[in-house]
Formats: structure tokens, sequence, C-alpha cells
């Protein structure tokens, strides 16, 4: 019989665990079980006194196992991992049990119950301390390179810090140029800087940098490997131009007869060629032939571009290539898309000329943009003399988006600022409710309020352009119900611009199971903490940042794009990294090489050793999920930290009231106890 | 006066139902974490284990739980095609349709043991599982394993072995 000597520790969590359970009673309870040498209830378990405690005793005691009852092990297991480490006890000899997230919290008016449910998770935990075993964490060599994709603002920021302190990045970006939204944006909100002025010198430092390898017009293929080493296959589609030859002095586009109409950069508002540069301080300046669009492409003959260019960097033959890089680390900025205002028909969008998406009115007022910033109609010329401004178009509304996309309020209102000052039209401005929360964002609101903004408030039913009246003819009419002043009201006006929302992009799904992260219903990224990890994902050595994380504006992005390369600093600062010693392992005397797990392994690190007839695993490649270990039908392959005997013994521990000899509890009352 | 539960089927007595789950650490039990965080409520009647992947299940440890007292069994994990581990929710998959038909052979309601899916994101699809089950559960009224069922949870376990090795000769991977 070995020596067990159990530590349980219940933890109060102020009111959160003791409001609902009656942890006094579950620590009581606990002294009883067996193997349990000391049981103590404590208000804050994971406070520097709740963490002496277990220390004191773990030294005092000679404790053997340490179970700590309080919130999920996901919040504060490497805590008290580290306490009892530091109090010379293993860190894998110690478990939680997860009475708050997954007790006291749920069950709030039947504190009778949730007791009994806490000691039965307790009971579990305790048995599956007897059954522990020491384990040493394994330890991952950080390489140095990052991968970053995206190469929008947070990816840019990202790329930037990491690559600023000496570290290489190999930055990826799907389109021809990096920049992102950004790079369409005319004015940045509340200051109202040029969003240009203060983006492309970044571009040009990413482009020039010598640490930065940046890999525009490719995407990622497959990941393999963890934290410190992951092998990363992109796939460089072909530019049919050779970068090592061209100049980018533009002959090229400027001859090419191919116009098609640009959707993605000038969002449907203006004009590009078959062979293009998304826009002119892109980032890199090479072109990129468009194959849908090129006449030699899709007819065979043109060549107009090879032609004329002066240092014969055209390639037609150029193939897309594909690269391995090696990495330690990998920050995911892949941003989001504009919601399609199409979806809803009665805004009118599409089919009514005058009414604007949001990206459109951003490429409208660009000094760059097709209009030369001309605030125009949709005719080229006439300048509108009232504007609509549509609030929360696909954002807040349970046919859409249940979410606030964020940044759209703070846009109408900068959308507001250039129209009058552009037009000097009459602005309505249709909210729900006005969201300013960040610095010198109200105060900006305040100044559009005395800029004479008509702000209405009132979700917006329809955009028409059936007139009623002889004042309506000839405009688009709103029709909007003003919650203000509770009457319906329709405002007729020349231009309707609709604030879209922001959504995932339509590929994030796929991006998440490439990458191996968590993602929302809704497609956002899934961080490791809401508020405490807010970059980091379940997933060790894989970080997100910017709005592919949750809708935010560039401040924001930045932020973020900042923190994750922080992140990915400390790992490479450290050099290396401990992982859970979770793997599989086979004993070889009794394995009868039936090989029915060779093929359950995902990672296929199980290799059947023909000399010896028997299955091994690489412990490299093994990530530890079990599937073998659950297979094997002599039960010969043990699963570190999860093995057969420590879940068995879980089992009986969770049902020790139910068990043959163990006294179930009986409930008198019909109905549930109401909360203290 | 009678247990709640024994309002809608009597057999519970004075007693609650008991159901085990088994929890992925990916994505159900931060999904459970989830429901906990934004205080969605539900029965007490599930009792949770986390294990890393449902892959790791071993369907003797369903028997177990049964034979030690459960009334049913809940095994979640993440949705098909977003496994942590790639492909071992559909191990679970395939293991839980062999695992009930065994079940059934024994004159266990396959009802009794369950799998489900929720994505970390998604605490309000656990609490529904769960108040789902229990539901379930409840309907169908105590287990009584050791009294009504002989057979040892070995003799199925090998059982289940031979099944599940032919399955894999017969699909493969």
């Amino acid at each position: 019989m070995k020596d067990t000597r159990i530590g349980v520790y219940v933890c109060h969590c102020g009111h959160n665990i003791a409001g609902t359970v009656d942890v006094e009673s579950v620590a009581e309870w606990a002294a009883g079980l067996p193997g349990v040498a000391v049981s103590r209830d404590y208000k804050f378990m994971c406070s520097s006194l709740g963490q002496e405690l277990v220390e004191k005793d773990i030294q005092e005691l000679g404790l053997t196992g340490v179970v700590v009852a309080s919130c999920s092990p996901h919040m504060h297991e490497p805590t008290f991992r580290k306490a009892c480490e530091r109090a010379g006890l293993n860190a894998y000899l110690f478990e939680m049990a997860n009475i708050r997230e997954h007790a006291s919290w749920v069950h709030p008016n039947d504190i009778e119950r949730a007791t009994e449910k806490s000691k039965a998770l307790v009971a579990a935990a305790v048995s599956r301390v007897a059954e522990l075993e020491p384990l040493e964490p394994l330890v991952a060599e950080i390489k140095e390179p990052t991968l970053i994709v995206g190469g929008g603002i947070a990816g840019i920021s990202a790329a930037l810090e990491i690559a600023d302190a000496g570290h290489h990045v190999y930055l990826v970006e799907r389109e021809p140029s990096i920049g992102g939204h950004m790079a369409q944006f005319d004015k940045t909100f509340p200051t109202l800087d040029c969003s240009a002025c203060i983006l492309t010198p970044k571009m040009f430092d990413v482009g020039n940098h010598p640490n930065i390898t940046m890999m525009t017009y490719s995407e990622v293929e497959q990941v393999d490997g963890f934290i410190g080493n992951f092998t990363v296959r992109i796939r460089q589609k072909a530019r049919k131009v050779n970068t090592d030859l061209c100049t980018g002095c533009g002959d090229c586009w400027a001859k090419c007869p191919a116009k098609v109409i640009d959707t993605v950069f000038e969002a449907g508002l203006g004009y590009r060629t078959a062979i293009y540069r998304p826009f002119p301080q892109a980032v890199p300046k090479y072109p990129v032939i468009d194959m849908e669009s090129c006449i030699y492409f899709q007819k065979g003959t043109c060549r107009a571009c090879e032609k004329v260019c002066p240092t014969g960097a055209i390639d037609f033959e150029q193939e897309d290539e594909t690269v391995v890089v090696n990495v330690g680390n990998i920050i995911l900025a892949t941003g989001v898309e504009i919601f399609d205002a199409r979806r809803i028909s009665q805004y009118g969008y599409g089919r009514l000329p005058n009414v604007f998406s949001n990206l459109e009115f951003e490429r409208l007022t660009n000094a760059a943009g097709p209009t030369g910033g001309e605030v125009v109609l949709r005719d080229g010329v006439t300048r509108p003399e009232s504007v609509a401004i549509i609030h929360c178009v696909g954002s807040r509304d349970k046919n859409y988006n249940e979410y606030c996309s964020a940044v759209c309020c703070m846009a109408a209102l900068k959308f507001s600022h250039l129209v009058i000052e552009r037009t000097g039209a009459e602005v309505y401005s249709f909210y729900i409710d006005i969201r300013t929360p960040m610095k010198n964002y109200e105060e900006f609101y305040h100044r559009l309020l005395e800029e004479g903004v008509h702000f209405v408030r009132g979700r917006v039913a329809e955009v028409t352009d059936s007139a009623r009246t002889p004042g309506e003819e000839g405009k688009l009419i709103v029709q909007v119900e003003d919650t203000l002043i509770g009457k319906q009201r329709r405002v007729p006006v020349d231009m309707v611009i609709l604030m879209n929302g922001l959504e995932p992009q339509s590929d994030a799904k796929e991006v998440a199971n490439q990458f191996g992260i968590g993602c929302s219903e809704a497609g956002f990224y899934i961080e490791r903490h809401p508020k405490l990890d807010p970059v980091a994902t379940m997933t060790d050595g894989v970080f997100i940042a910017g709005a592919c994380q949750g809708p935010k504006d560039i401040p924001a992005s930045v932020a973020q794009g900042a923190a994750a390369a922080a992140r990915v600093l400390n790992l490479i600062g450290r050099g290396e990294v401990e992982i859970e010693p979770i793997r599989a392992s086979i004993d070889e005397e009794r394995c009868s090489g039936c090989r029915i797990c060779n093929n359950m392994c995902p990672y296929n690190a199980i290799d059947y050793i023909e000399d010896l007839g028997v299955s091994r695993v690489n412990p490299a490649l093994c990530k530890g999920c079990g599937t073998c270990v659950a297979a094997c039908p002599s039960q010969v392959i043990s699963g570190q930290h999860y093995t057969f005997d420590q879940l068995m013994s879980q089992i009986e521990g969770i049902l020790y009231d139910v068990r043959e000899g163990g006294e179930r509890v009986t409930y008198a009352g019909a109905e549930p106890v109401e909360a203290k | 006066m009678p247990s709640k539960y024994s309002e809608i089927n009597p057999a519970w007595g004075d007693r609650d139902p008991v159901i085990v789950g088994f929890l992925c650490n990916w994505c159900s039990y931060r999904a459970a974490d989830l429901a906990g965080i934004s205080r969605f409520s539900y029965p007490t009647t599930l009792r949770d284990i986390r294990i890393m992947c449902t892959g790791r299940l071993d369907p003797t440890f369903v028997l177990k739980a049964l034979r030690e007292g459960a009334d049913g069994v809940l095994v979640m994990g993440c949705h098909p095609g977003q496994c942590h581990y790639e492909s071992g929710n559909y191990k679970a998959m395939r293991r839980m349709a062999l695992l009930r038909r065994t079940l059934a052979q024994l004159g266990v309601d396959p009802e009794r043991v369950q799998l489900g899916w929720a994505s970390a994101a998604q605490g309000n699809i656990f609490r529904d599982t769960v108040i789902r089950m229990t539901d379930a559960i409840v309907r169908l009224g105590p287990l009584d394993w050791q009294a009504n069922i002989t057979d040892s949870i070995d003799d199925i376990a090998s059982h289940f072995a031979h099944l599940e090795a032919d399955e894999e000769v017969a699909y493969g991977r």
C-alpha cells in the first residue's frame, strides 16, 4: 500500500463559490475521504496567502498530492502547479476540482444540490490524485523566425515590433499588396489624420526591413508541428511578373487594353487593368496579372505588357511556387470583411444607384480615389445636397449579426464631417445608440453635433425612390420611426450611405481549423482568456491580433499587433518552452503487434517495428490526444496523466455516493432551496 | 415529499438522476466553463470528467460509470471537423455507435449514453445538451446496473473490442 497523504483546499472565491456551495461542509466532509491528510477551506486560494497555505502543508505534512476545489483549471491550474513545485511537490501531482464554473455559477438556486455535486467533483479529484504519477514537462526549443498571416495594420504592427527587435519574420498576405483595409481609407477618426500618410511609411518599412520576408499574393496551405517548431507550407501565386527584373515603372498597366471593375481596392467604384498594382503606394511595388481578365490568358493573343516592358520582366510562363518555412511562433492577423448590404434588400443597395456602402464612400472621399476626393452621386458629377447615413447595417440585428461592429459609429461621424466639409450638404444620421467609448471619441461626437448633423434615433425601415409628395420626387426617401419623438418620418435625401458592419473573413473557420484554434459561431477567433490573455489562443505558439478576434478599430488593432509581438518576443527570448508531458507510450513487452493503433494516430506518430513485431510511439510527433490509448485491444498503450487507472479511479470517485456501499443522497424537498 | 424528478417519473422516489460527463479539454470543457461564466443554469445531474480528447474515451469508461451507479453518460467533444487533434471526435463517434449497439443488446436503452458537440464559444449549447440529456434520463428512470445486468464489464469490453477491431479491418482509418 503506497503512502498517500492528500491535501484538499476548498476555495470560497469570495462569494462566487461560497454563495451557492456550502464550502465549509465540503471541506469538513473531504477530510474523511480515503488518503486525505488535511482538508481546509479558504477565502481566496489563488491569493498569495492561499498558495502559501498549500506550500506550508506540503512541507510540514509531507503531502503526496494536492486538490484545490475552486475555479476552472484553464484559469488557475498553472498557478497552483507552480505553488506545488515551490514546495517541492511534482506539479503533476496536483488536480483541480472545478466547483465554480461547473457548480456554483450554474446551480445558483440550489445550495443543497450544488454542495452535493461539489462533493462528487472533489471526491473524483481526490481519487484521481491518489493515482497520479510525477511527470517532467517536455522542453521544446523555440525556433527564432515568426510567421505572421495578414498584412493589414495589425499584422504590420506585429511584424515591425518583432523585426525591429532583431528577429526574422515571414509576413504572408493574400492580396498583391500589404496594407489591408486601412490603405483604402482617406481619413482616420477622431483625429482626421490622413490614413495613407500614417500607414504608407510603415508599409515601406516592412518592405525594406532586412528581417522581414514579405510574401504577398500568397496563402498558407498547410501547418504542421507545435509551439517552437511549426512547418508551414505557403503557396506563392504566380504574379506572371519577374520581381527581380521589374522596377514598378508602370508602362505595362498604362498600355494594358483590358479594363475591369476593381471590386477589391476601389470597392467597385473604379476600374483597373488586367495587369495592375492595387494602388500607387502598394508594397511591394510590383504588379500582378489577373489571369481571369487578361486578354492573352483568355484569348491567346495580346501580350501588350510584354512588348512595352523595358526590363523584360513579364513572364507568362511563371508558375505558382510552394515555399516551406520553419517557424517557432505564428500570429494570425487575418482581419475582417465588410457586411454585404445586398442582403438587406429594403435598403436598396445595388438596386438604387445612390445608395452607397461605407467602403464605397471611403473611396469617394479619398483624394487618390476614382473621383479624386469629390463627393458626388453615382452619375459622377452631381453633388448631393442632403445625405443620409444609416448606422448598424447588418450589426446589432438578430437577422444578421447580433454583435456591435464597434467602428461604425465613429466612421459615420467621420463621414458626416467629410460630407459637410466637401459639399456643405445637410446630413441626417440614423442611429440606434451612438457609441463613442475611446479616448477623444465623445469629443468628436460633440464636434459633429456643433457642425449641425441631424441625429435621428431609430432603426431605418426602408430606403425607397417612390415619392408620395412632390417634395420627394427624384429623391431617396428614408422611412424611419424617430423613437425620440415617437413618430414615423420620411426624410428625402440625395444620397444614402450604409454603415455596413464588420464580419469575419468568409474562410475564417477553415483557417481556424488549419491552425488548430477555436472560432466563435460568427467566425471570430477565440482568445485564451477574454480579459487576461486576449492575444493568445488555446493552441500554444499561435497568437491572434486585430479584427479577426472581434471587431475593432485601428488603434486597438495596432495595440493587439504589438501585444502579440511581445508574447512572441518573450518566447524567443527564453529560447525554449515547457510543454505538457501528456504523451502516449507502448509497453512493447505486451504489445501484440496488431497495428490497430497505427492507423488511429492523426499525426502518424506510431511506427510498426517489423523486426520486433511491435508498435512504437514517436514522442516528438505525439500530441497526447489518447485516441490510440483507447483503441488498444490489449490495453498496453498508456496515456500519461490520463492513464486507464487514473480515469477509472476518477470515475469511482465521482460516483462515490451511488457506488456499492456509497450512501446516495436523498432529497425530501420537492422544490429547490432558494439561495441566501 | 418526493424528489422533484419523481413528479415527472415516480420511479425516482427521493433520489436524483446521476449523469457522468466526459468532456474534451479544448471545446466542451471550455463550453462548460463559458456556461458558468455566462451564469447559464442547468440541472445538477451532470458530474463531469475532463479528458484531453473524446478520442481518449475508452468505452470501458462508459461501462464503468454505468456499473458504478450512473444513470446515464454524456460524452461531449469538439464539432465534427473541428477536433483539436484533427479526428479524435470521429473515432469517438464510431466507438459510441458501436457501444450503443452493444448496450442495446444487454437491455440498456442506448439513449442513456449520448454524444454531443459544443465549441468553446457555445456555453448555451452545452447547457441545452445537459437539459435535454437530463430530461431523457428522467423519463427513462433509474438504471440500477448492478441489480439488473449480470454481465461483467470486462466481458462486455472484450466483446466491444472485437467489434471495433472488425470495424477497423473493414473500414480502415
